[in-house]
């Protein structure tokens, strides 16, 4: 008996598709509902915002850092600013880093709500998306509230933050966070502990501790891994220090350590201990200036220096290189998602096409970081 | 480890190819290009540097020179240290350190397409950002961008409408 | 005045009417035609609007509410737009095929009404073997999607079509084999025989004869909502995947024939359902007119059918979708092996106890009671817990 002839049937997933998150593009090579391999094909949001720094200055560019990463672009902000104080030896006032880090926490909230909730539309609850999404529209209140913006915050400035917390934000920001943490349990009792959930995530695409340290994956992804690394903790930054959190690393619990659903825990339990942080700085943020004096035409001098800062996405490492005069000469920046799409395709090998999506979701790659 | 301990042990071992040690704020040792894999090779596998991590590959453009710089990372010593290759405008070429990090495989494709670095023995040098045909590497700090891209025009008259001109 | 068409569909609908002439019984089939679309698509159209509320409700968003009164009208401005919408046929695609699969699978949804038990009388036919034919034409649905994903020339279409085929098909088994229990224990396969071989008690109804039938009866309600691609089984339209499945390349009228059949289809499937295990449309006797008597037991089949859709949108705004190998395996390990143990187990039963055991009967309702109530429990608990403020206010 010959056995029959099939082909290779190749598959383009994107520019435009419902999971992509943003514009990516796979070109699937798929046997069935099996595929030999996804190949991504990134570049359709490049908006080349490392060439417009040279041409922007120092204080200029903040705004487009925001563009980076839009999800949580208050983590952008402060690499770009940490970055350029570094060059220069600029001191940040306490209440200033305080602010910071209330702002980041806050953003690194409504970044993992979004993710959460974009792995439970992807793989088909479209419940647990809008109740993660109507938290986050809470968090974007707050954050308006704050710097006037829902998602291009634009909020720090080299030396500290633009504005200090508004009248009465504080009570409203803790009120806010008594009423997440149950929301959190509740979400978990919805979607992450569904038997389905956990089958459409345990096992699938696991990463070992290796593969991820040498794919330079960063942030949950590396945590779920098993690898126990946060730049807050590591390598401490701003006040951090000063706050009492843990590291959560995936464990394997559901299955493997490093599937899919350790990706995926590891973003609600970073939810908790965000909480705990704000918690924490809210109640002891101390007074005092937001914003050291800087110079309207912002020189640093020549040298160059990276900073790195655990964004929602991961270890963010801002390059910059200063040749003295006003405008930088070279800004890199190093996103998580960048890295993480790098090790899509050897995962891809022989997993299902639903999981693919499960694989991008987990993963949690936006587009415009990956392009920049 | 602190960086310049790890450049001592590095000029200990390669005292020909470790050209220059310095810059500030962060300490950067410049390699000889040729040398690049033998010396990350060495960072990689000496149980007391151990850079299991290559954090981030990127080039720069110097208008006289483009310089790629390696930052690398150690999980197990959670020490990092920064170095650099120095190549010709005209033509720069390196041997790739992907065989040793995997994630220099796209890092080392985003510097091909935005500054024209051709990275030796990569396994998939292709352009990662930009579209394939493309002319020219736009983070050069000569890069002029050309004026239409297969009759799309790249420049935007000015969005100002002028009310006061009748069409 | 015989030949009016007012007697006639009063004649199709409300008994046998003797056949003598051609003419009239081509006049009683477009009678019943012009009755099925009368009755089936606004009511598939209606649930479409009840599922965006409830499903709303669920996700704590309001749904639509600016069409009519509590944009009960958003089901005829939905179709009006779709009808007004320009209907797009892909350069590439097989065009008579594109054409036509949707009106197979609006065919699968509008003539298994012709059986549909609404009450004692009000049916159109009372066929024989009217659970057969209603297995048998919902299965046409798998024409009609194969067709159009194969015909759009789409990839994603193509593999949406695949899946569908493969889902319908494999859970024809299961479900057909939860048919048996019942069938067998009434030796019917008569709609209207099988409802009127259960009681209006609930614990005479088949669900609780004996426990293979109450397995059975899950089977079917999950089997059903696999055939008709509700979450969690919606894989050949998996948004998130496939775009659109096979609708993808569809639209206009067209793509809404899709989706007005497969909220239809929801409809049907609880009504085999409520007609095999729960009772259909039996009430208690009162000495009332027949017509009200009908009325009340149309209302009675309509609450039960409607409770029956209620959670299958309640599944559908909880529950992620399975992957395709998941969906088989529940199909071909679980289902279809504890399918035939329940035939067999019903047929061993039916031996033993030819007239039922009154005993069994009372221990499967309470022990459907205690899964209500610890469900209830459940939810009352995390209500609590999650110390949400919450909201009822249907008119909003």
């Amino acid at each position: 008996m010959s056995t029959l002839r099939t082909e290779e049937m190749t598959l383009n997933m994107g520019p435009q598709h419902p999971s992509t998150h943003g514009v990516l593009r796979f070109v699937i090579k798929a046997d069935g509902e099996v595929m030999r391999e996804a190949i991504p094909d990134v570049g359709y949001l490049h908006r080349s915002i490392e060439k417009i720094a040279e041409k922007v200055g120092y204080h200029g560019f903040m705004p487009y850092t925001d563009r980076v990463d839009y999800v949580c672009a208050m983590f952008t902000n402060q690499g770009w600013a940490m970055a350029c104080e570094k060059l220069a030896g600029i001191e940040v006032p306490r209440r200033g880093e305080y602010c910071r880090v209330i702002a980041a926490e806050f953003n690194r909230l409504a970044s993992h709500l979004l993710t959460v909730g974009l792995m439970g539309m992807d793989i088909g609850a479209m419940t647990p998306f809008l109740h993660a999404l109507r938290e986050r529209e809470m968090i974007n209140d707050l954050i308006e509230e704050l710097c006037g913006a829902r998602l291009t915050f634009n909020y720090m400035r080299i030396g500290g933050v633009a504005w200090d917390l508004p009248p009465g934000w504080r009570e409203k920001a803790l009120a806010y966070l008594d009423h997440l943490d149950p929301i959190l349990d509740e979400f978990n009792a919805l979607f992450s502990y569904n038997k389905i959930c956990i089958q459409r995530l345990a096992n699938v695409a696991v990463i070992s501790a290796e593969d991820a340290i040498n794919y330079n994956l960063v942030g949950p992804n590396l945590r779920a891994s098993g690898v126990k690394w946060d730049v807050r903790k590591d390598i401490p930054y701003s006040v951090y220090p000063e706050f009492d959190f843990e590291i959560p690393i995936g464990r394997g619990e559901w299955g493997t350590t490093g599937d899919a659903m350790d990706r995926y825990m590891m973003r609600i339990r970073e939810m908790v201990q965000s909480s705990r942080i704000l918690r924490q700085a809210l109640t002891q943020i101390p007074d005092g200036p937001v914003l050291a004096k800087v110079v309207r035409n912002f020189k640093p001098p020549a040298g160059e220096c990276q900073v790195r800062v655990e964004s929602a996405r991961g270890d963010q490492g801002w390059y910059v290189v200063s040749d003295g005069s006003s405008y930088p000469w070279r800004v890199h920046v190093r996103t998580g998602s960048f890295a993480a799409m790098g090790i899509i395709q050897k995962l891809s090998r022989g997993l299902m096409i639903a999981d693919l999506v499960v694989l991008i979701a987990s993963l949690d790659v936006i587009a415009p970081e990956i392009d920049r | 480890m602190e960086p310049v301990q790890i450049y001592e042990r590095l000029k200990q071992r390669f005292p020909e190819q470790i050209l220059e040690v310095g810059g500030k704020p962060d300490v950067f040792a410049v390699v000889d290009p040729g040398a690049i894999v033998e010396i990350c090779e060495f960072l990689r596998n000496e149980p007391e540097l151990w850079f299991d991590c290559l954090s981030n590959e990127t080039g720069v453009d110097y208008k006289d020179r483009i310089e790629v710089v390696y930052h690398l990372f150690s999980y197990r010593h959670r020490h990092g240290c920064v170095l650099k290759v120095k190549l010709p405008r005209e033509n720069p070429q390196v041997a790739t350190v992907e065989t040793i990090w995997r994630s220099a495989n796209w890092m080392e494709r985003e510097i091909f397409d935005l500054l024209g670095v051709t990275f030796l023995g990569h396994s998939d040098l292709r352009r990662i950002l930009m579209p394939e045909d493309w002319p020219g590497h736009p983070l050069r700090k000569d890069f002029v961008e050309p004026q239409e891209y297969h009759g799309i025009s790249t420049v935007r008259e000015s969005p100002i409408i002028r009310l006061d001109q009748k069409h | 005045m015989n030949n009016s068409l007012v007697t006639l569909i009063g004649r199709a609908m409300f008994g046998p009417a003797p056949l003598d002439h051609t003419d009239q019984a081509a006049a009683i089939a477009v009678a019943c035609a012009v009755v099925l679309f009368a009755i089936a698509v606004p009511f598939a159209s209606i649930v479409t609007w009840v599922e965006r509320r409830v499903w709303a409700r669920i996700q704590s968003r309001v749904g639509p509410n600016r069409v009519g009164p509590n944009g009960f009208l958003q089901w005829l401005a939905d179709g009006v737009k779709h009808v007004c919408k320009e209907d797009v046929i892909p350069e590439e695609a097989d065009a008579p095929l594109f054409k036509l699969a949707p009106y197979l699978v609006v065919l699968a949804f509008i003539l298994p009404w012709a059986v549909m038990p609404f009450s004692s009388m009000l049916i159109l036919a009372d066929l024989n073997i009217g659970i057969l034919y209603m297995t048998a034409i919902t299965a046409l649905t798998v024409v009609g999607v194969l067709m159009a994903g194969w015909s759009s020339n789409n990839k994603w279409s193509l593999i949406g079509g695949i899946r569908s085929a493969a889902q319908i098909i494999s859970y024809e088994i299961p479900a057909g084999l939860s048919i048996f229990p019942a069938v067998l224990m009434t030796g019917t396969l008569s709609m209207q025989g099988l409802i009127r071989a259960q009681k209006w008690e609930p614990y005479h109804w088949f669900i609780f004869a004996n426990p293979f039938c109450f397995v059975a009866a899950i089977i079917l309600f999950v089997s059903t909502l696999a055939e008709n691609n509700r979450t969690p089984f919606d894989l050949p339209e998996a948004e998130s995947e496939l775009v659109a499945g096979f609708a993808t390349e569809y639209s206009s009228m067209r793509y809404l024939f899709f989706f007005m059949a497969e909220w239809g289809n929801m409809f049907i499937a609880a009504a085999i359902l409520v007609t095999l295990y729960l009772g259909g449309w039996q009430i208690p006797r009162f000495n009332w007119s027949p017509a009200l008597m009908n009325l009340l037991q149309f209302i009675c089949f309509l609450v039960k059918v409607l409770v029956l859709v209620f959670v299958s949108m309640w599944i559908r705004g909880t529950l992620p979708r399975v992957r395709i190998d998941q969906m088989m395996s529940i199909c071909w390990k679980y289902f279809v092996p504890i399918g035939f143990i329940n035939m067999i187990g019903t047929a061993i039963w039916v031996a033993f106890f030819p007239h039922g055991s009154r005993l069994m009967e009372m221990a499967m309702f309470a022990l459907a009671l205690a899964i209500v109530a610890a469900f209830a429990w459940r939810v009352a608990y995390f209500t609590r817990r999650s110390r949400m403020e919450l909201y009822f206010h249907p008119t909003i």
